[in-house]
């Protein structure tokens, strides 16, 4: 067998991770299976019917004033946000506000760009959606594109998933083969070039500012805001940028309307969302739930702790997002208002599990060495900040911990946060403060033992 | 030596972008190279400054900037093993010990056969898959198991004639 052949076998499949019946009412993983990603599998799903809804049949665009048949760009953006469609990649923020602040009159070139840049520990959602079923965020960009008068874009996809990637480009190539993308799309006046960039190797890519540099050709060091990229984004022109999840839930809202996907989460949350379940539960995976379902069903339908273990704590959003204890957690829904409420962040949707044999000293070891390592350099509270942070928690974990460093850590990590041009700075702080209030003793336990509180793992 | 095949694959990223920003491809060219090429010489990058019209040295900004760029030669395999936190809670880091032992390096290192380099890797984004190890920037390998990763290697070996 040649390399190429070797290496394909460990290929994943999609099986564990998407392929399976517990999603609850899944609008982006319904109906996939490995081998239906393709343009015509795509359309007998119902794909590409919110793109014809809305474009006008006689090639003129639709407006308030011509009755031509179809969606006039307001009502696209005023369906977004009845819909209460949130941010997916991690801030929540409303979708259809953020279109509304692109400057459609604007007479220059404008940009619309997708996140795909998934590299928040925890999360492999975006991955399935790419891998499993490209055009629903093709239709998705073309949808916002011409919401808001926008022709040129582009998919900056995690240069880690290289396969998916090339697949993705694929799907770019069927799309523009059958008249879905290009110039007059589907016979009307709507221009829309998409294409597919990667990167290669560096977190702080997720980050929209970065991702912009790393795609004008540059170190992905993030820019200050204001301005904003709505008005001075890529190539300096008015940019939206939203992430890959949040474009694949639009062509469903087209087609049944805002109200109906409100309605399918919980006001202010609307829609589904998928959660990727990572650590100690039975079926690690992607499951595609409406907003606002309980945790402790989340946590079932993923097959519960491993081995019949105790549930310990939960990261519910990400790395980046405050872990909160089993007690906390299991009395909190999914979505962005209850975590929000218990003292933690929906962030991407990434859950990583804890049983009770986890060591937090030594998770923190790994997430405080994660952030230093990934830190661009730029603002010198991050660069030098989650150095040190790294180096105090590794001492802590490794029985040389002072009983002056609990203090410290909180110290450093309240000097870190707020103090950087981005979020990486936060995120850095914000899983050590919130380790060091739910689980100080752990840590104290470590200074005063030199030894671990419970069973070490590795 | 770039190629002419290798400008052809350039080409190709060049005709995304607006033709006054063809420095957006430097990313692509960059991996086009290490994946032709094996790693990113200073060669290299002044071929890509060149033809991109860049300063060399904005070109080498880039691939230090970026992980995944080598920037020196590496062995024929490149195993980067993702030892993340999720990762770390599902044997990830113990599929990065069981390859130091079965290859006889640290990570870090690359075998004398020049075979493979083994290294440690941040967030693959493939967290519900572990342990994931990333092969030659390109080939994502799931559920890597130590019964797969003997396949793997025990593979590879047999392929490339050492057994």
């Amino acid at each position: 067998m040649n390399a190429e052949n070797i290496l394909s076998q460990f290929r994943a499949t999609g099986v564990q991770t998407c392929f399976h019946d517990r999603h609850i009412n899944p609008q982006i993983y319904a109906g996939l299976n490995g081998s239906n990603w393709r343009l015509k599998d795509y359309e007998a799903r119902g794909g590409y019917q919110a793109l014809r809804k809305i474009l006008g049949k006689d090639g003129a665009i639709p407006t308030a004033e011509n009755g031509v048949l179809g969606m006039t760009q307001d009502q696209v953006i005023a369906t977004v946000k009845e819909s209460a469609l949130r941010g997916r990649g991690g801030a929540g923020f409303p979708t259809g506000l953020k279109w509304s602040f692109m400057p459609r009159q604007f007479p220059g070139q404008k940009y619309l760009v997708c996140n795909s840049d998934e590299g928040e520990p925890g999360t492999c959602k975006d991955r399935d959606i790419l891998e499993f079923n490209p055009h629903i965020v093709i239709e998705g960009m073309a949808i916002a594109a011409y919401a808001m008068g926008i022709t040129v874009g582009y998919n900056y996809i995690h240069g880690e998933i290289f396969s998916t990637y090339d697949r993705f480009e694929e799907a770019l190539e069927e799309a523009r083969a059958a008249g879905l993308l290009g110039n007059n799309i589907l016979g009307s006046s709507f221009n829309f070039q998409l294409h597919a960039a990667h990167g290669f190797g560096a977190y702080i890519c997720g980050e929209e500012t970065a991702l912009l540099e790393s795609l004008e050709g540059k170190k992905g060091q993030p820019r200050f805001k204001p301005p904003f990229p709505a008005s001075f984004g890529l190539y300096g022109k008015p940019t939206t940028i939203n992430n890959t999840e949040t474009f694949a839930a639009v062509p469903w809202i087209i087609r049944n309307g805002g109200q109906a996907y409100l309605e399918c989460g919980k006001p202010n949350n609307g829609g589904t969302k998928i959660y990727s379940i990572s650590g100690d539960v039975e079926r690690p995976g992607n499951y595609e739930i409406p907003m606002g379902t309980p945790f402790s069903k989340l946590l079932e339908l993923a097959g519960g702790v491993r081995a019949g273990r105790q549930l310990k704590a939960v990261i519910p959003g990400g790395s980046s997002s405050p872990v909160l204890p089993a007690s906390i957690m299991m009395e909190c829904t999914m979505d962005y208002d209850s975590i929000a409420k218990a003292g933690s962040m929906l962030g991407s949707g990434a859950v990583i599990v804890f049983d009770d044999s986890r060591c937090m000293v030594k998770s923190l070891q790994r997430l405080s060495y994660f952030y230093m390592h990934e830190s661009c350099g730029q603002c010198t509270p991050c660069r030098e900040g989650t150095g040190w942070l790294s180096r105090v928690v590794d001492r802590v974990e490794n029985g040389q911990g002072r009983p002056s460093d609990m203090d410290l850590l909180n110290s450093v990590a309240e000097d870190i946060q707020g103090r950087t041009i981005c979020a990486l700075g936060d995120a850095a702080a914000m899983p050590v403060r919130a380790m060091l209030k739910h689980f100080r003793h752990e840590f104290e336990y470590h200074v005063e033992h030199k030894t671990c509180m419970v069973p070490a793992y590795v | 030596m770039i190629s002419e095949s290798i400008k052809t694959r350039f080409a190709k990223e060049v005709a995304k972008y607006p033709v006054e920003q063809k420095q957006s491809a430097v990313m692509a060219c960059l991996a086009i190279v290490q994946q032709e090429l094996g790693y990113v010489s200073a060669d290299s990058e002044e071929v890509i400054a060149d033809y991109l019209g860049m300063a060399p040295m904005a070109v080498h900004e880039v691939t230090t900037f970026y992980n995944m760029y080598n920037q020196h030669p590496v062995g024929k395999y490149k195993l980067n093993v993702c030892t993340n936190l999720p990762c770390q809670l599902r044997d990830g880091v113990k599929a990065l010990q069981y390859l130091e032992k079965k290859l006889g390096i640290r990570m870090g290192e690359t075998t004398t056969d020049g075979l493979f380099t083994l290294q440690q890797s941040e967030c693959l984004g493939a967290c519900a898959d572990s342990p994931v190890m990333l092969v030659n920037d390109r080939s994502m390998c799931s559920f890597m198991s130590e019964e797969k990763l003997d396949q793997l290697v025990d593979g590879l070996r047999a392929a490339e004639g050492k057994p």
